[in-house]
């Protein structure tokens, strides 16, 4: 626990989830996949191959992973800029998130999106979205094509502590709540707006508590406990999907990086950021898998070096791949009709 | 053919494509129960019911935004923002979402939405009278439309809905009751397509919206003293489509552009200045701009009335030109 926070825990954590060595080990591949290959993008952007912005996700994967384990498969899945642990997450081929960070014409959004603009339509994954909160009324609008249908999926629209001071965040919500749309949202508490501490930038920090203005249904779990991300979004999942309608996580955890690359970061200490990594998502699972004897350390090595394999291949991928043509530029600005 | 008022000819519209398609629906402010602020969606929330005619909360930046979410799940939404000022509220949704998600990713997602809204004033005073045409017509990945007339508004309005792009379909508070010929069978019109409203070979006034309906009334005074001012209708902002503003100044050798917003930064400007660079030896006189006095609308009617040229102008100023 990194928050300091009271936690307001669901039932479903009280009782312990039964899990299989396959999810438990999937869930550890998917999550030190999202790091390493976090580092590597980090090293690559400090050899000035990437560019722009990079957020990332460092410390916080247990969200994206327990959260969308939760999820069936044509779920639909939209999000904040800080999207790659989420585009890694539901399993996308990660060459192609590495070659969008370079801007290559083989990249997810065909090198026009790079970091922050990641989306895998067939895969239901609709984007991240770069304006704070700005998104939130797109998940409402997915989930109202949803009901509009008379369909069974749901939408998981994630975003960070900030977008909860957005004027977006409370007029959509309260749409989705008078409308009663299949939409599970899930605030990732990293204790920070890009510097700005939670308590220096809302009124109220228990964050989940802001889910009352709209009546809608609201747990703070422990962000960094990926089974408990995943036991929680699946209990409220399971109510949203049977009309329940709206539901609100609020997920604390902590970000070890920067809000971006550059990030002085004069707004906290290094003492603070060394003591959140006491409660690290991946090396509490790792301690789970083993305590539990779900596998031995043998195996996790040897899904490192499967990752360590897969995530070389990425950046071979995208070192090895083509800038997009001058003539790309024009393609996709409107539908040609 | 029937005579039709411009409300009724767009409420046709959207009746007539929500029969043709289920996926189409309208989202908005007081579109359902009251029927609409101007009434152009009344008795559609009778006749389709409340999965399809959906009321909002006053949230224009969710109703938009929640518009371009069903659009790129599968749905054709037409959202209504009760006036053209209100779409400030909704300026990152439109600005950064409808008009930039199909580009941004790669062209993997479509947002086939239609946003109406009316420009127009009335003694309404700064915040309610303003039109924002050329902001929107300055963003690539948004078609803008502006109609002027019933035939226009519906054909157009039709054609928008079944567009695969997002659409700022403008309005007008003052065409609302304007009446006429619209045909009995279904037709639609391309977007993109300026259209001669008026055959002559003086000058050349370019316009579109409710400033059309002055250009005309303008050109038959002037007719009346034998000069025959040809008259385009842009009906689309963007894409322009200038090839007929071409071929009439090539005839004409003078152009007066129209138009009802602050002149500075507006249509006119980006009208002139393609005129004057690709018909440079063409032009016998610069190119006219007529639009807003450039301050702040005032509620007095009487200073209101002063805001916008009128046919008085626009025949002084074409007078002006040919002398």
């Amino acid at each position: 626990m990194v928050a300091g926070l009271d936690l307001n825990l669901p039932e479903s954590q009280k009782k312990k989830s039964a899990l299989t060595a396959v999810e438990a080990l999937d869930w550890f591949k998917k999550m030190s996949l999202i790091r390493r290959f976090e580092e590597r993008a980090e090293q690559a952007y400090g050899e000035g191959k990437i560019g722009g912005f990079l957020h990332l996700y460092i410390g916080e994967e247990a969200i994206a992973v327990g959260a969308l384990a939760a999820l069936h498969q044509d779920d639909d899945v939209i999000t904040h800029y800080r999207d790659h642990g989420y585009v890694l997450a539901r399993g996308i081929d990660l060459k192609r998130v590495m070659a969008e960070l370079y801007g290559k014409s083989t990249g997810l959004s065909k090198g026009k999106g790079g970091s922050m603009h990641m989306a895998d339509v067939k895969r239901r994954l609709w984007g991240g979205y770069a304006v704070v909160g700005g998104h939130i009324p797109l998940a409402v609008g997915l989930a109202l094509a949803i009901q509009y249908n008379k369909e069974s999926r749901i939408v998981a629209c994630f975003f960070g502590d900030g977008a909860t001071n957005t004027g977006a965040f409370y007029t959509s919500l309260n749409i989705a709540a008078v409308w009663k749309l299949p939409l599970v949202v899930v605030v990732e508490n990293n204790h920070y707006g890009m510097g700005t501490a939670v308590a220096r930038a809302s009124a109220v920090t228990d964050l989940y508590k802001k889910a009352s203005a709209f009546n809608i249904p609201a747990l703070q779990i422990d962000g960094n406990d990926v089974l408990a991300v995943r036991d929680a979004v699946r209990e409220v999942v399971a109510k949203a999907r049977s009309g329940g309608g709206p539901q609100f996580i609020e997920a604390v955890t902590y970000r070890y990086r920067g809000h971006s690359m550059g990030d002085p970061q004069r707004y906290r200490t290094k003492a603070e950021v060394e003591a959140a990594k006491a409660s690290d998502p991946i090396m509490r699972w790792q301690e789970r898998i083993l305590g539990d004897g779900l596998a031995t350390e043998a195996d996790l090595k040897g899904i490192l070096s499967q990752v360590e394999a897969e995530v070389n291949e990425a950046v071979r991928f995208a070192e090895t791949s083509c800038m997009p043509e001058p003539r790309d530029m024009y393609t996709d600005v409107v539908v040609t009709e | 053919m029937a005579q039709q008022s411009y409300r009724d000819a767009i409420r046709e519209a959207l009746r007539e494509e929500m029969h043709r398609d289920e996926r189409v629906l309208i989202i908005g402010e007081e579109v359902g129960v009251w029927g609409g602020t101007y009434a152009v969606t009344r008795g559609l929330y009778q006749e389709f019911g409340d999965r399809r005619v959906k009321d909002t909360p006053i949230a224009e930046s969710a109703i938009v935004g929640t518009a371009v979410g069903a659009a790129m799940g599968g749905l054709r939404p037409v959202a209504e923002v009760m006036t053209m000022n209100f779409t400030l509220v909704a300026m990152d949704q439109i600005v950064n979402n409808a008009a930039k998600i199909h580009y941004m990713f790669g062209g993997q997602v479509k947002v086939p939405l239609v946003i109406r809204t009316p420009a127009g004033w009335g003694q309404l005073a700064a915040t309610h009278s303003q039109t924002f045409e050329a902001w929107f017509a300055s963003l690539p990945g948004l078609i803008v439309v502006m109609p002027a007339t019933p035939y226009d508004a519906k054909g157009l309005l039709k054609t928008a809905i079944r567009s695969e792009n997002p659409v700022m379909f403008i309005e007008h508070a003052r065409l609302y009751g304007v009446r006429g010929e619209v045909p009995d069978e279904e037709y639609i019109l391309p977007m993109g397509v300026s259209d001669r409203k008026r055959p002559g070979q003086d000058l050349t006034i370019v316009t579109y919206s409710r400033m059309l309906h002055v250009a005309l009334t303008a050109a038959e005074e002037l007719s009346k003293d034998g000069i025959e001012c040809e008259v385009i209708d842009l009906r689309t902002l963007r894409p322009l489509d200038m090839a007929p503003v071409y071929e009439s100044v090539k005839k004409t050798h003078r152009i007066v552009v129209l138009e009802e917003d602050w002149v500075t930064c507006g249509m006119g400007a980006e009208i002139a200045a393609r005129v004057s660079h690709d018909l440079f030896d063409e032009l016998d006189v610069p190119v006219e701009r007529l639009g807003q006095v450039e301050v702040p609308m005032p509620y007095a009617k009487n200073l209101e009335a002063l805001m916008f040229p009128g046919e008085k102008e626009v025949i002084g100023k074409i007078k002006e030109m040919l002398s």
